[in-house]
């Protein structure tokens, strides 16, 4: 028990280091500002195919599961509107993020691992380049930026699945279904939702990084970084979004 | 030994050559009850070749690690090009760091880089002045060192084992450094390619003057390319000395690694 606490608490201080090594070098010239780039390319063009269908899908099965609930009721009217609201508020942000947590963080942790097995993070440093600027901060900025526009994107087409899941039983007018979504919708159901996945895509590059980049030597480890760096940015998209959710209800809902 | 290593060191002072590497009192150990290096003492001379011998695990490649501030010390003296490499910031150690090139036992070639963009990586870094058509002569130059101007283009997979040794080698060179640290360098490849390596360390230290520090086990690399030998041992310097010199030892240990 002593020993499992004392490596929570060591654990606990070097991912604290870690996270304020990149506010300090975030900061600090020179920019690699086209590695950013070809990371944001990375993440988020690669990533677009696996977000749009999966989006499309959450859009189309929750239209289809809610349906006969709504019916039974009478407010089948209702049904654009809810789809877009549970979409925005929280289904869309937290599946594409645990998505990315499974493509991006592991490929992060299994790409730094294994260059941290085979000496290349060390040639960065006797090159005297500095690896945590190249590869850490490249990353986390990329992911930050990336998954926010992923979770747009996944937003708008599962609205779109949710448009293809209606007319399966009924015949309803796409400028009709989307006259009812955006009614439904305010700058409140947008905005606390936008801001957390900003904290979502932080927490999957800096995680992702930090298993990574503190893989121990040995192939093995390369395997351990990318099953840790999921398990791990999983759970973290699970407190935020609770967090989040507490803090829009304190702060925002009436 | 102790008396062939005064006499070293006295002709070194009556001669007044400054040595670009001086290590003295070395002590690095990792966790408890794994004393690595116990004292370690060393010396390299401008344009001199080093090699240093032991076995597996004796602390070798911590050493030249200790030597560009991979690893820390716990306890001891670096000095490189006369600068005290414990007492400097990140800032100046970098700048040390330009001066030396580090080969790594598997090249640590960039996965996800071509050669060419390999070699340009510390280029466009250190050397921002330089144009994109100097950049390329500089890594096409780099490149025919090691005879692999043809694998220009190609990525690290599509390379041999020999082959990443040169690239890694090429890449070593192309910042032109004083000091080049070899951690194993024919380790996994071939005889005839071992040598060939070993011949092309011996090429570059001539052609660039560099001052070299090469860690192996293979006692061809050794006696090819070592003005000097030094044998680790249960983390001290056991034994010193030329090859022919140290092929004549006595000592048992010193002879095992001659048989």
């Amino acid at each position: 028990m002593e020993t499992y606490l004392k490596n929570l608490f060591n654990n606990a201080g070097d991912v604290t280091v870690f996270t304020g090594r990149f506010f300090k070098e975030v900061l600090k010239p020179p920019f690699e500002i086209k590695e950013c780039f070809r990371q944001c390319y990375l993440i988020g063009y690669k990533s677009l195919p696996l977000v749009a269908i999966t989006g499309f899908i959450m859009g189309l099965v929750l239209t289809l599961q809610s349906r006969p609930t709504l019916a039974a009721f009478g407010a089948e009217s209702w049904l654009p509107g809810m789809v877009a609201l549970s979409l925005i508020r929280e289904i869309a942000p937290v599946i594409t993020a645990l998505i990315c947590a499974g493509k991006i963080a592991s490929g992060i942790g299994a790409e730094l691992g294994s260059m941290k097995v085979t000496e290349q993070i060390d040639a960065m440093e006797v090159s005297a380049i500095n690896p945590y600027k190249y590869l850490v901060v490249t990353r986390i900025m990329a992911c930050t930026l990336m998954v926010p526009l992923l979770v747009v994107l996944a937003d708008g087409i599962g609205i779109l699945g949710g448009y293809a899941g209606i007319n399966i039983h009924s015949d309803v007018n796409l400028f009709r279904y989307f006259s009812q979504v955006l009614a439904s919708i305010d700058f409140l159901d947008i905005f606390p939702a936008t801001i957390k996945t900003f904290f979502f895509g932080f927490f999957i590059g800096l995680i992702g990084c930090y298993k990574g980049f503190t893989a121990a030597n040995g192939t093995e480890s390369v395997g351990k970084a990318a099953n840790s760096a999921v398990v791990a940015a999983s759970l973290a998209i699970f407190i935020i979004d609770m967090l989040a959710v507490q803090i829009t209800d304190l702060f925002f809902i009436k | 030994m102790l008396q062939e290593k005064i006499y070293i060191q006295e002709k070194i002072v009556a001669e007044n050559i400054i040595p670009v590497i001086s290590i003295k009192g070395l002590y690095k150990s990792f966790g408890k009850d794994n004393d690595v290096l116990k004292g370690v003492d060393l010396y390299v001379n401008e344009g001199e070749n080093l090699v240093v011998l032991g076995k597996s695990g004796s602390g070798k490649s911590v050493t030249i690690k200790c030597l560009v501030g991979l690893v820390v010390a716990d306890e001891g003296e670096i000095k490189v090009f006369g600068t005290n490499i414990s007492n400097v910031n990140n800032t100046e150690l970098n700048a040390i760091r330009i001066r030396i090139g580090f080969l790594f036992q598997n090249s640590a070639l960039y996965d996800s880089m071509s050669v060419r963009q390999n070699l340009e990586f510390p280029l466009k870094r250190h050397a921002k002045k330089l144009s994109a058509a100097a950049i390329d002569a500089t890594v096409r130059a780099a490149l025919e060192n090691v005879g692999l101007v043809e694998a220009i283009d190609k990525m690290p997979a599509e390379l041999s084992g020999g082959m990443r040794k040169r690239v890694g080698l090429a890449r070593t060179l192309i910042l032109q450094p004083e000091i080049i640290l070899y951690d194993e360098p024919t380790t996994g490849l071939d005889t005839i390619t071992s040598r060939e390596i070993s011949e092309l360390i011996l090429a570059i230290q001539k052609k660039y003057k560099t001052a070299s520090v090469i860690i192996t086990h293979d006692m061809a690399c050794a006696k090819l390319t070592g003005d000097r030998i030094m044998i680790l041992k249960d983390g001290v310097i056991h034994a010193e000395g030329s090859y022919a010199e140290l092929e004549k030892n006595d000592d048992e240990w010193v002879r095992s690694f001659f048989i």
